[in-house]
């Protein structure tokens, strides 16, 4: 009895223990954080390139978008992470100057073919003439809306608002409380967790005349009037008009998908899950202007090879990256995550400027923004905290913008300082 | 009418109950949740309008619930076969035998309890990633194969172990493990058990290190499994109510077997300790 | 030529050997993974070490002083004082209220012990993720809801800078009294009957037993819960981290204790060296408290 434990404890653990030797193929591992719509089309495209190179085996692992950032920085330096890595642009710079990245080899990927292929803010992952990771796709903001909503608060709903002072007045008509006051149908979402901190930091404050950053991105611009105008006029609509609360129906993902929320600021990537939820029928316009001024934030998430990664397996990575950031690749993103081709010839076709999907979006990136992030989240922290220390602790606008131009720039001091 | 009442505590009874009624209403919630559709989620009836196992067969599709389950097992009964072989033999060394620096040893050991698990993990983590235990069931396990506490328990109970016995073991000729593992262990079971399952629980519930050493789906143990997946169904709070009630009916059925050991293990420990 | 060699040893000598053969694996465990580990936490703290470059830079006492000028840092330790200082008092308030009355009960003890107990098994996960659902806004909570059948407003709970640090303590205190109520029960049992008998014939209240004779002899345990209490209470992390948006400890860090903070800044930050001078801090906090132990319970021997 005590033997036959034993035995099958040793069983156990050596099950656990050789889990992954197996074949003769060279295997390669891709890392992304879970996004439903991006795991499968990773899979099918997978699938695609594993049947041009019978060879190569690629292992895709996902993990929780929250933990992800933490997962990478754990696992890259003890050499147990992944070949190829899907990384949020503003996080490139702490990993290659960290030296977890390896640069693109110019032979197969050269400075001056991205540069004329790709859009320019590419760059951002190009550090001493070196790219070290490459996009599929782009994503910029558009306004979301409900059409049924729309109807129903006697609004048109082929007539999204196109100002900012229309946006106000939509939202307050469509924003539903029921008798003891209790939030039942935002007007518009309110989380600047979600994508709204960008609306704030690369919307807004251009539109009120401001500047976010200095040129050279090292310095915090926003703690001016056009700063606290512009985060004003978001407070206002949480505080005077209250259209809504970041926490409504649990994220404004949700609330819009549940059809709680009349409107809501996204990216592109979230029409894949939109069009899954059935009788929602929603349209998607440009960003309400202000002053005449357009603006919009664009991102990208893109893919490196780890430092590591030698021999076959860099061979076979790099057969896997040039797939990635084919055309067909492209294609596939726009049409199953609906995030835009990375290249401008791609992404600006007529066809794509006048979908009406896809074409604000496509539109959005010709007058796009995209932030030198140095640490993407405690720099969404701050507006975060800006939004609860007026709603909470009941500070004025210009105290909490003054606050949040005070520690993010702290965290960009500490970025620099210590390069 | 009133002196029944009162020599019957019916007072207490009642208030008792509504009380302990309240402590299992977040469970009784949860796991009613559990077996709800995604639209009956909103409706306040404690037995499910449309009773449905849709949201367990959907758990099992879309996570890996039943391979962090097995890792959580794994885990848990490896360090306690570990916890109760080394502790109870180090427990019983410094109880029966007499060496030099048998007192330092004894108190370095108790000494460990004092140093909280918080102050290890960076270290910890630092000696994995240079010894490659990152990603690995050894990674998860190797900070708990023995404690200062189960120890220093182990000490206490061997004493009541006579001293006679262990010399009849000797003129039979057994040799000091044997007699260890022959004569002694068999006289603190009670104090076996009640370790062992203490052992076992606290690993089974334990988050902080695995969480930190595992960034493997395939390796999560059950409750970092439980919180990613919350964190990304965190929407639909069925599957959430679902997954929690996953991780805890099985203690919850060990609870109701060793219900006798458990309480006297913890009543012993609080007394001991 | 061994066994020669160990035959020839006196049964003393021969005892010790053995002993020295069952410690030689414990003793390089618990020098490898505990004692080795608290000297490298030491001297990591006075690092600059970030996890992401390969060198730690030795920068003296730099870490601490930058903790001393840390408002987030103050923060987290009040907020982990004030977790104990709340919930420990009311936690032991409440086990003791309910130990004292299931123990007068003649039947069912076993069924009000193992309603009071179950909470503690459970993962501490599980229960903070489905407290969380609890305290969602309408129309998803169930409190909000139960509120507003009652026309009371609804409540923001975990996503107010007041009233989210106690949302979380109540789980917390739910958890650990099934613990608390099984060790009082255990004391109660020891507290020997001839006495309260004696009490009765001297015609003592209830209250005069309660606080003449069952308190002042409760007291080992009551010190043991006290300081096991307060150690659980000083190292809260995990229903925080699964209560709150991101594991953030937010809104405001008004939920955050020095645990998270250190988790964070050491794997989520990476801010190795910086972390762990919180640790070593939270080390010296629990060495007081342990010491305060020992000598309050010595003193009561």
């Amino acid at each position: 009895m005590k033997k036959l434990i034993m035995i099958l404890l040793v069983m156990l653990l050596a099950f656990g223990f050789t889990f992954s030797a197996a074949a003769e193929k060279v295997e390669i591992t891709y890392w992304q954080y879970y996004y439903e719509t991006k795991e499968e089309t990773i899979n099918e495209l997978i699938d695609m390139f594993e049947k041009e190179n019978p060879d190569i085996e690629v292992k895709h692992e996902t993990f929780p978008y929250e933990n992800y950032n933490t997962k990478v920085a754990a696992s890259v330096p003890s050499g147990s992470g992944p070949n190829i890595i899907n990384l949020y642009y503003g996080w490139l710079p702490l990993y290659i100057n960290a030296g977890y990245l390896k640069p693109l080899p110019h032979d197969e990927f050269a400075p001056a073919d991205i540069e004329e292929e790709f859009f320019s803010l590419v760059s951002a992952a190009k550090i001493d003439n070196h790219y070290y990771a490459l996009p599929t796709a782009v994503r910029s903001l558009a306004l979301i809306y409900n059409k049924r909503l729309f109807k129903e608060a006697g609004l048109d709903p082929e007539q999204p608002p196109k100002t900012l002072e229309e946006l106000v007045d939509y939202a307050v008509k469509l924003t539903k409380r029921d008798k003891a006051g209790n939030l039942i149908q935002e007007g518009m979402t309110m989380a600047l967790r979600g994508q709204l901190h960008h609306w704030v930091r690369e919307v807004l404050i251009r539109q009120y005349g401001g500047q976010p950053y200095s040129e050279d991105n090292r310095e915090v611009m926003y703690d001016s009037e056009a700063g606290y105008d512009a985060f004003g006029y978001f407070m206002d609509l949480a505080r005077e008009h209250k259209i809504g609360e970041p926490n409504f129906m649990t994220d404004d993902v949700t609330a819009f998908k549940s059809q709680r929320a009349a409107m809501t600021i996204d990216g592109s990537f979230r029409i894949g899950t939109l069009d899954k939820v059935g009788n929602l029928d929603y349209g998607i316009a440009e960003l309400p202007t202000h002053n005449g001024i357009k603006s919009n934030f664009a991102s990208f998430w893109a893919n490196g090879i780890t430092s590591f990664t030698e021999g076959k397996e860099l061979e076979a990575s790099i057969k896997f990256l040039k797939f990635l950031t084919s055309d067909q690749a492209m294609q596939l993103w726009l049409t199953n995550v609906g995030e835009l081709p990375a290249k401008p010839s791609a992404a600006f076709t007529d066809e794509n400027r006048n979908d009406p999907k896809y074409g604000p979006f496509i539109r959005g990136l010709e007058y796009a923004h995209a932030t030198y992030f140095v640490d993407e989240m405690s720099q969404r922290q701050v507006w975060t905290d800006a939004y609860d220390r007026v709603m909470l602790e009941g500070k004025s606008v210009k105290e909490a913008v003054d606050k949040a131009a005070q520690e993010e720039q702290k965290v960009l001091d500490e970025y620099y300082e210590g390069k | 009418m009133i002196k029944f009442i009162k020599e019957n505590h019916i007072i207490a009874y009642i208030i008792l109950g509504i009380g302990g009624l309240a402590m299992i209403f977040p469970f009784v919630w949860m796991v009613s949740t559990s077996f709800k559709e995604p639209w009956d989620v909103f409706n306040l009836a404690i037995i499910p309008p449309n009773p449905t196992l849709n949201n367990y067969v959907r758990l099992l599709t879309v996570s890996n619930f039943s391979r962090w389950f097995f890792n959580s097992f794994l885990v848990g009964l490896s360090v306690t076969v570990s916890v109760i072989f080394f502790d109870s033999l180090v427990g019983y060394t410094l109880c029966k035998f007499s060496f030099k620096g048998k007192n330092v040893i004894f108190i370095l050991i108790l000494s460990t309890m004092m140093i909280p698990t918080e102050m290890l993990v960076i270290p910890w983590y630092n000696m994995s990633r240079e010894l490659g235990w990152i990603n690995n069931y050894w990674g998860i396990m190797f900070p708990g194969l023995m404690t200062g506490f189960g120890t220093f328990l182990m000490r206490q109970f061997f004493y009541s172990v006579p001293d006679d016995l262990i010399d009849a073991g000797r003129i039979d000729g057994l040799n000091e493990f044997q007699i260890w593992y022959k004569v002694a262990m068999p006289l603190v079971k009670p104090a076996v058990s009640a370790l062992a399952i203490f052992t076992f629980l606290g690993n089974w519930n334990a988050f902080l290190w695995p969480l930190i050493v595992i960034s493997d789906n395939n390796l999560y143990t059950l409750p970092v499994g439980l919180a990613f997946f919350s964190g990304e169904f965190q929407t639909e709070w069925e599957m959430v109510m679902t997954g929690a009630s996953v991780a805890t009916i099985p203690v919850l059925i060990i609870f109701l077997i060793f219900q006798k050991q458990i309480v006297e293990g913890i009543a012993l420990t609080g007394l001991k300790g | 030529m061994f066994k020669k060699l160990f035959s020839k040893l006196t049964i003393k000598q021969k005892q010790a050997l053995w002993g020295y053969l069952f410690l030689i694996v414990p003793m390089i465990f618990y020098l490898g993974v505990r004692f080795y580990p608290t000297l490298n936490s030491f001297y990591i703290s006075l690092t600059d070490w970030d996890i992401v470059s390969k060198n730690k830079n030795f920068i003296g006492i730099s870490n601490y002083i930058e903790l001393f000028h840390d408002e987030v840092f103050w923060k987290t330790l009040g907020n982990t004082f004030e977790y104990i200082i709340y919930g420990l008092p009311l936690n032991l308030f409440l086990s003791f209220v309910i130990a004292y009355n299931i123990n007068k009960l003649r039947y069912g003890l076993t069924i009000y012990r193992t309603l009071y107990f179950i909470p503690y098994l459970t993962s501490l996960v599980a229960v903070s993720w489905v407290w969380r659902w609890l305290y969602q806004p309408i129309p998803l909570g169930i409190f909000n809801n139960f509120l507003a059948q009652f026309g009371i407003a609804q409540q923001p709970f975990l996503e107010s800078t007041s009233q989210a640090l106690p949302s979380i303590l109540a789980p917390t205190i739910w958890v650990q009294i099934g613990f608390q109520v099984i060790i009082f029960l255990a004391g109660l049992k020891g507290v020997p009957k001839y006495l309260y008998e004696a009490a009765d014939i001297d015609g003592a209240s209830n209250m005069q037993k309660l606080f003449r004779i069952t308190i002042p002899l409760l007291r080992p345990t009551i010190v043991f819960l006290v300081v096991t209490g307060s150690i659980r209470y000083l190292r809260i992390f995990t229903q925080v981290y699964n209560m709150t948006y991101q594991g953030e400890g937010g809104p405001l860090n008004s939920t955050k204790p020095l645990v998270l903070y250190i988790y964070n800044s050491a794997f989520r930050r990476f801010e190795m060296g910086y972390a762990s001078a919180m640790t070593v801090i939270l080390f010296v906090i629990i060495l007081v408290i342990t010491l305060f132990q020992l000598k309050v319970l010595n003193k009561h021997d």
